[in-house]
């Protein structure tokens, strides 16, 4: 498989999963583990550009297949949209849940860059923040839709506020 | 108690009053952080943990033969290898570092083993063969109490013992075991450092007092440990105990190699306490205006198999039964319950918000009985600066905004645009399930009181050290950052006291600084800003004293408007400063609960928009409204982070978080059926800060962690009460209680 543009070839064992192979064989470890259910979003990654939870999927499931990162999503030294958009907007406390948010809400945006607040809320639902609240998280996908289209992002909604 | 005068705040760029970027951003959003989980070691082993499967048991035998015997494995160690103290204990060292004569709990450790990787480790820990004689658990709080197995009881008399009210409601109300469910799990590395000592590194919100527990329990001299500060995913409380620190010491110094470990999410349901669930009976007298003339309340909390912060919780549960309201006679007893549910401790809000979720159902029973507004009867009865608390009868010095946040939250436009068009907006949400025409929409307001800082003549400290490097100014603290922004507000602080703009934040291990406490209670703001801001303005003055100078600015000093020193000379100086600051004493109650116990207070109210599904017993939660007493906000845009996260964990509490105990024995000890908020059942929100000069914490800033928590829950219940007539006497709320009553 590649991973985030590069070639990676390694034996597994059947049973290992995607997340468990990035984050101790190839020490990737931005793709966090929060619950290893399928639940929380927090090993949410792409596969061939689609958002997987990591930790719903083989290692050998990924055989062949175009991985992207945490690690591999901004380009040049430049922060992905999104990346900016969470950290202009406060999008992140502890953190823990930032790095499956922003992969998902990437590839919410690779499919429509001008989602409404409820295509936003929808298209990341499967992904669990416990320190924010999410409201901030919903103005960081703005920001970064935004930024996507080429426009100036909305002003944040505290400005001029007590 | 004095108020202190506000220090001036010496202008600078990202000083106080903004809301810098966060430091830690960049690593966060690219998956470079380093959290206690990615923590890596040549070398390296990892661990894992035997738990019991039984709430109580006599341990009959322990073999470790089958688990060693496994490839790869390195050691299993029992409670007999345990060198020092056999217990830990953030109260009172009553918990087994490992069980070995009898497991009060389920998921209780009675063995730990390390091996080559992780998945022979929890091999081994499940092979190794424990033999118990099943015992009868106690699980029954009344009958703890009967048999006296309590942790704590509280009794609480203040005024006239006699005085009735023209008007008496009562009330009984219960609240359900809530967990903290921070995204990431406990996990940490032990690194033997070759002379018989060990350096830890794991999910910590205290690292001074897991060093101490360490070194007793490892039996080594306190320098031998060092335990460091750690990137960790969220705490709410969850970290304050420990759980995995002495256990990864302990195989780190046995195999003489790194040893690591990190609990699945199943094993943090086990392996931290959690919010106590409470029982609670109230009876609230007033006269017919509206005057609150005395309130009775018993407070229950089950405090589980060891002792945790039980004692503290409940005192706080005690102190706060009444909320921000004036009231001269009183009359509270608490108990605290030893049972073998799970341990209970510390999560946010810390006692206040069970008590918090009765007080407010009880003011509202009034209001109804009164014919008055809810918020008037609030606001005719608010505690105030200059009022005592009606429990302890403490003199409120610093200030309290009662009034205030009620004004405000009531002037706060209400936003009622009815219930959405779009129907997965509605309680039934995605399902589908429920019809428009059937929504009721309730409106619910709720009030909430709390310490802040350490109580009961608690020595609480925090010790901060500024320096001038060529990086800019340095804060060292052991002070730990959970999420919450320390890492922005300790900086500044820095650059508001010395008047320079570069500041950054350092986290040294408890070898080099003292502590800073634990971050909880809603103090790092106060105890360790305190400490920053001192240690930045006597800086400041010490260095213009030394060249003359009248300015520091980021070019360096000048004097008469022309710089005498360049900056980069300070730098090479060294100029540092390092001061441990302490909040007004507090005291130990005396008999009846009477005394100057608490150092500071925070108020806060809030405003639930409920639409109910009242055939079907679901709810969502339309917006919650909030204004909280900030003393002064210092960073704006991460106190509203803390109030709209607060406000998410109280919005679960009220309606889906629940550990469910039966015998003992959690059943949903995962995230399937532990219901976290998602993005979709979160609210909006709408949050005034209301400021007032007069705290002792920097710049007159209080802690606000934990108010959004608090009153958040009450409110929603309050607002569902209005939708349905129901009585919600407990939370969360379960279907039934709505559809069924």
């Amino acid at each position: 498989m590649t991973v985030n543009g590069q070639e990676v070839t390694a034996d597994v064992e059947p049973r290992t999963l995607l997340v468990h192979f990035l984050r101790e064989n190839l020490r990737l470890t931005g793709t966090h583990v929060g619950c290893e259910t399928g639940y929380c979003g927090a090993c949410t990654i792409h596969v061939d550009g689609q958002p997987v939870k990591s930790c719903t999927m083989l290692a050998a499931q990924a055989d062949g297949a175009s991985v992207t990162t945490i690690e591999g999503l901004a380009q040049n030294g430049e922060l992905h949209p999104v990346q900016e958009g969470f950290w202009e907007r406060h999008g992140l406390q502890c953190g823990f849940c930032t790095p499956g948010m922003i992969m998902s809400a990437a590839a919410l945006l690779a499919e429509n860059d001008n989602p409404s607040e409820d295509q936003i809320r929808h298209g990341i639902e499967g992904n669990l923040c416990r320190c924010t609240g999410y409201h901030n998280i919903v103005r960081a996908v703005e920001y970064a839709g935004a930024k996507v289209r080429g426009e100036e992002p909305p002003a944040p909604d505290w400005e001029g506020a007590s | 108690m004095t108020t202190k005068t506000t220090t001036r705040i010496t202008p600078a760029k990202g000083g106080v009053g903004e809301s810098p970027l966060r430091p830690d951003g960049v690593p966060k959003l690219k998956g470079t952080f380093e959290y206690a989980q990615d923590l890596h070691a040549d070398q390296m082993l990892w661990g894992a943990t035997t738990r019991s499967p039984h709430p109580h048991a006599r341990i009959v035998s322990i073999d470790v033969g089958p688990a060693l015997a496994i490839g790869g494995v390195h050691a299993v160690l029992t409670a007999d290898d345990v060198p020092g103290r056999a217990t830990f204990g953030l109260e009172h060292p009553d918990q087994p570092v490992l069980a070995s004569d009898e497991v009060r709990y389920w998921g209780e450790p009675v063995a730990i083993v390390a091996a080559e990787d992780e998945p022979t480790a929890r091999l081994a820990a499940a092979a190794v063969r424990v033999e118990y004689e099943v015992l009868e658990p106690n699980v029954d709080g009344d009958e703890a109490e009967r048999r006296d197995d309590t942790f704590r009881r509280m009794r609480i008399r203040r005024g006239d013992q006699e005085v009735q009210g023209e008007v008496v409601v009562d009330g009984y109300y219960e609240v359900g075991m809530q967990d903290q469910a921070p995204l990431g799990t406990e996990a940490g590395l032990a690194i033997p450092d070759g002379n018989g000592g060990v350096d830890l590194y794991a999910t910590s919100q205290f690292v001074h007092v897991d060093q101490e527990q360490v070194v007793a329990s490892l039996g080594l001299r306190p320098d031998q440990v060092r335990a460091h500060p750690t990137g960790i995913g969220g705490a709410f409380g969850a970290r304050e105990d420990v759980n995995l620190h002495i256990h990864l010491c302990l195989l780190a110094l046995y195999t003489g190699k790194p040893v690591k470990m990190v609990y699945q999410r199943s094993e943090s349901f086990t392996g931290h306490v959690h919010r106590h669930p409470a029982r609670m009976w109230y009876r609230h007298h007033a006269n017919r205006d509206g005057t609150l003339i005395r309130v009775e309340a018993r407070v229950v909390i089950d405090g589980g198999a060891y002792a945790s912060t039980t004692a503290a919780v409940l005192a706080n549960a005690c102190y706060f039964s009444v909320g921000p309201y004036r009231c001269d006679s009183v009359s509270v007893d608490g108990v605290g319950v030893r049972t073998n549910n799970p341990p209970c401790g510390a999560m946010r809000g810390f006692g206040a918000v069970q008590v918090c979720f009765a007080h407010e159902a009880q003011m509202d029973k009034l209001a109804t009985e009164l014919g008055i507004h809810p918020l008037e009867l609030r606001r005719m009865n608010a505690l105030t600066t200059g009022d005592h608390m009606p429990t302890t009868g403490q003199l409120i010095e610093t200030p309290l905004p009662t009034r205030e946040v009620i004004d405000s939250l009531e002037a706060m436009p209400i936003m009622d645009d009815g219930p959405p068009d779009d129907v997965t907006q509605l309680p039934g949400g995605t399902g589908l399930t429920t019809e428009p025409g059937d929504v009721k929409r309730g409106v619910g307001y709720a009030l909430g009181l709390k310490n802040l800082g350490f109580s009961e003549g608690f020595d609480d400290f925090a010790q901060a050290r500024v320096r001038l490097t060529e990086e800019g100014a340095i804060v060292e603290t052991a002070a730990i950052e959970v999420g919450q922004g320390l890492v922005s507000v300790l900086a500044q602080i820095a650059r508001s006291g010395l008047g320079l703009s570069r500041a950054v934040v350092k986290h040294v291990d408890t070898s080099r600084i003292e502590s800073a406490g634990s971050t909880s209670a809603s103090r790092q703001t106060q105890v360790s800003g305190g400490a920053t801001l001192e240690a930045a303005t006597k800086l400041r003055q010490r260095i213009l004293d030394a060249h003359g100078g009248d300015d520091l600015n980021d070019s360096g000093v000048w004097r008469g408007g022309e710089l005498v020193v360049g900056i980069e000379e300070l730098a090479e100086a060294g100029w540092e400063e390092t001061v441990t600051f302490r909040h007004p004493p507090t005291y130990a109650p005396d008999e009846d609960g009477q005394g100057v116990v608490h150092a500071d207070f925070a108020v806060a109210g809030h405003r639930a928009v409920v639409d109910v599904d009242p055939d079907l017993g679901l709810v969502k939660v339309h917006r919650v409204d909030t204004s909280q007493d900030v003393g002064r906000a210092l960073n704006p845009e991460s106190i509203r982070g803390q109030i709209e996260g607060g406000i998410m964990q109280g919005v679960g509490l009220a309606i889906m978080e629940e550990l469910v105990i039966e015998g003992g024995v959690i059943k949903n000890p995962n995230f399937t059926d532990y219901l976290l908020p998602t993005i979709l059942d979160a609210p909006d929100v709408e949050a005034l800060l209301i400021e007032e000069d007069g705290s002792w914490g920097p710049f007159g800033a209080k802690g606000v962690g934990e108010p959004p928590t608090i009153s958040s829950t009450a409110a929603v219940a309050a607002a569902i009460r209005d939708a349905t007539g129901r009585p919600v006497t407990r939370v969360p709320v379960r279907p039934q209680d709505i559809a069924i009553g």
